[in-house]
């Protein structure tokens, strides 16, 4: 592999991540003009305020603040919840693996169909397959996700009590082992389904897009006259090819596996980052929303990164432009 | 011979860019009534303008106030009184429905507006210059493809306030990058036309080429695009007002889908609650997606025939 390709594409990933480290600092410091609004109408005294404004790191002028913004940061350390009053990072190491788990499935089952979908209408356009599916996914694109999410809360949980109706687990109980899986499986499955659901319509039509674009190519040509099946030729020389444009979406969308489903998250009251996020929000707790949007900001950047070495891996036009 | 002997016959250029363009939108229009879709789609979406501007004379706006409810009943079912119902605290639904419209259409306007704008003003500059200033366009488009949209515009959203009008703005400023990119592809293939060569030949200035010669080349897409990003855009805003934020004495559809989650409505199952609200959304969705994807059809030709 290229060195000087590599190395592009390594500075622009770390020159991203400071412009997002930047961003971040002035988004919330300096547009937000009184980070103690939360505090106004309360009757603080001088001793407390002081406390408060240290302990968020609001003392010293701008400069300051943003120097130590800067070393904290680096160092993970994103100072306290205006809520709860816990570290942000603990907060947010609670709510990671939750998030990680129902992120992460969506996402897998989310890719495998969406590409599936997207080949197979792409292989033959106009079929049936191709306009049912075609359908199918400008439907679900069109609905909003949470919605979709309480459609199913109402038909697939509150009335037929199918599944449960929201949280990662059932609290009334103390399960262990096998039926301590299959109740974190229960309650990942509405949740799983919606996400799922909502984003398979994006993955299906890149792909689509992209095996179109590969049909008329010569290397197809050549496949059929050497006598191979249909389903080979597709298989083994078209897909491979279209699958690329689709690196970049699916090593986009590991990166959003970290902001969580925040409205997804909402609806099943799913506690991962994406609820973390809308509770941050309802008690307008800065510093919270803060680290969130740096954490899924940065795993974006990496992902990018990701997605550009491995590209450069897999197709050699990419590293010689 | 001077040319006022003969005034009926004289041919302007700018006459004659006139009747082409009448002809070419003759031919759009024709071509565009023979899409089914589309058309059902500009249906669709003329049903939602006309109930949306209509809706002072349907409902008076004293019906969205908290006070509106007093004495009547809460999550009820449809009845002759209230069309669709009334929410947690007795008012009526259908009116919420009909103004909830204008919140919308507005936001899915106004946002489409700001990301195509910004969209075209960096996909035109990036494609035309190109080089550093080109390079530096696109690497600050990068960054918007990649940042997470939905926290970015929650993080914006929490910290400039939320009124219609700014929440319109936050979502257009988050979700220009994907229209920049496609645009700066378009210019770049429609700089190097020959016909944009020889006027640069006969001494076209930059100002000239662009607004003459590539803008009215890459016009149909912006429309095109545009018509796709108003989905989004509405999507963009349904979401936000579900988590609570915008105006709060004007509903949208997206917060009344946020009262019916809070209220019960979900178990209590009012269906008069909680699918109306989505059903329009979709609605209104899925119409700009159609008109969209039918002009993409008609001013792409690459697309023909997929």
């Amino acid at each position: 592999m290229n060195f000087r390709h590599v190395g592009r594409k390594l500075v622009g990933a770390i020159g991203m991540l400071a412009f997002v480290l930047v961003f971040n600092f002035f988004l919330f410091r300096i547009v937000d003009s009184d980070p103690l609004a939360k505090y106004r109408g309360r009757v603080l005294t001088e001793e407390k305020r002081a406390e408060i404004i240290e302990r968020f790191g609001l003392d010293g002028s701008k400069w300051d603040q943003f120097r130590r913004y800067i070393s904290e940061t680096v160092r993970l350390q994103f100072g306290y919840s205006t809520d709860s009053g816990r570290p942000v990072l603990e907060q947010i190491a609670d709510a990671l693996p939750n998030t990680l788990l129902l992120v992460g499935i969506s996402t897998v089952i989310t890719i495998a169909v969406g590409l599936w979908l997207g080949a197979k209408s792409g292989w033959r356009p106009g079929s049936r397959f191709d306009r049912s599916a075609t359908g199918f996914s400008m439907v679900f694109y069109a609905m909003p996700e949470f919605w979709l999410g309480m459609l199913l809360l109402v038909f697939a949980a509150s009335r037929t009590g199918w599944f449960p109706t929201g949280g990662v687990r059932d609290l009334t109980q103390d399960l262990s082992g096998w039926s301590m899986i299959v109740d974190r499986a229960e309650h990942l499955v509405l949740p799983t389904i919606t996400l799922v659901l909502a984003y398979l319509g994006s993955y299906a039509l890149v792909m689509r897009t992209s095996m179109l674009e590969t049909l008329g190519e010569d290397y197809l040509t050549v496949a059929r006259a050497k006598g191979l099946r249909d389903t080979d030729v597709m298989r083994r020389h078209a897909v491979p090819n279209a699958l690329l444009p689709s690196v970049s979406l699916i090593a986009i969308s590991f990166g959003f596996v970290v902001g969580g489903a925040i409205t997804t998250e909402t609806v099943f009251s799913y506690p991962g980052l994406g609820l973390e996020t809308y509770d941050a929000i309802q008690a307008n707790d800065l510093p919270m929303l803060q680290a969130l949007f740096f954490l899924s900001s940065a795993a974006l950047v990496f992902a990018n990164l990701a997605a550009d070495l491995l590209l450069g891996v897999l197709d050699p036009r990419i590293r010689r432009a | 011979m001077s040319v006022e002997a003969v005034p009926t016959t004289a041919v302007s250029p700018r006459r004659m860019a006139w009747a082409r363009r009448r002809r070419s939108l003759t031919h759009f229009l024709r071509q565009f009534r023979s899409d089914r879709a589309g058309m059902v789609g500009v249906a669709v979406l003329v049903l939602f303008v006309v109930v949306a501007l209509a809706a002072p004379l349907l409902f008076s706006s004293d019906e969205l106030r908290a006070s509106a409810g007093r004495g009547e009943p809460t999550l009820a079912l449809p009845s002759s009184e209230h069309w669709l119902g009334t929410d947690e605290i007795g008012r009526d639904l259908l009116a919420q429905l009909v103004w909830g419209s204008r919140i919308s259409l507005f936001i899915g306007l106004v946002g489409t507006l700001v990301a195509v704008t910004i969209g075209s003003l960096v996909g035109v500059t990036a494609g035309f210059f190109g080089g550093r200033i080109g390079g530096a366009l696109m690497a600050v488009d990068d960054w918007f493809l990649v940042i997470p949209f939905l926290p970015l515009a929650i993080v914006l959203a929490a910290v400039l306030g939320s009124s219609a009008m700014i929440l319109a703005v936050v979502i257009g400023v988050t979700s220009w990058a994907g229209s920049g990119r496609i645009l700066r592809a378009q210019v770049l293939s429609a700089k190097e036309r020959t016909f944009v060569e020889r006027s640069r030949a006969l001494g076209a200035g930059s100002w000239h080429v662009v607004s003459r010669h590539v803008l009215p080349q890459v016009a149909p897409l912006i429309l095109a695009t545009a018509t796709l990003t108003v989905p989004a855009v509405i999507l963009s805003e349904s979401a936000l007002s579900f988590l609570g934020f915008g105006d709060r004495f004007r509903p949208s559809w997206g917060k009344m889908l946020d009262g019916a989650l809070d209220s019960g409505a979900i178990t209590l199952n009012r269906w008069n609650y909680y699918l109306p609200p989505g059903l329009c959304i979709m609605a209104v969705v899925l119409a700009f997606t159609v008109i969209g994807r039918s002009l993409e059809r008609i001013f792409d030709p690459r697309l023909r025939g997929r």
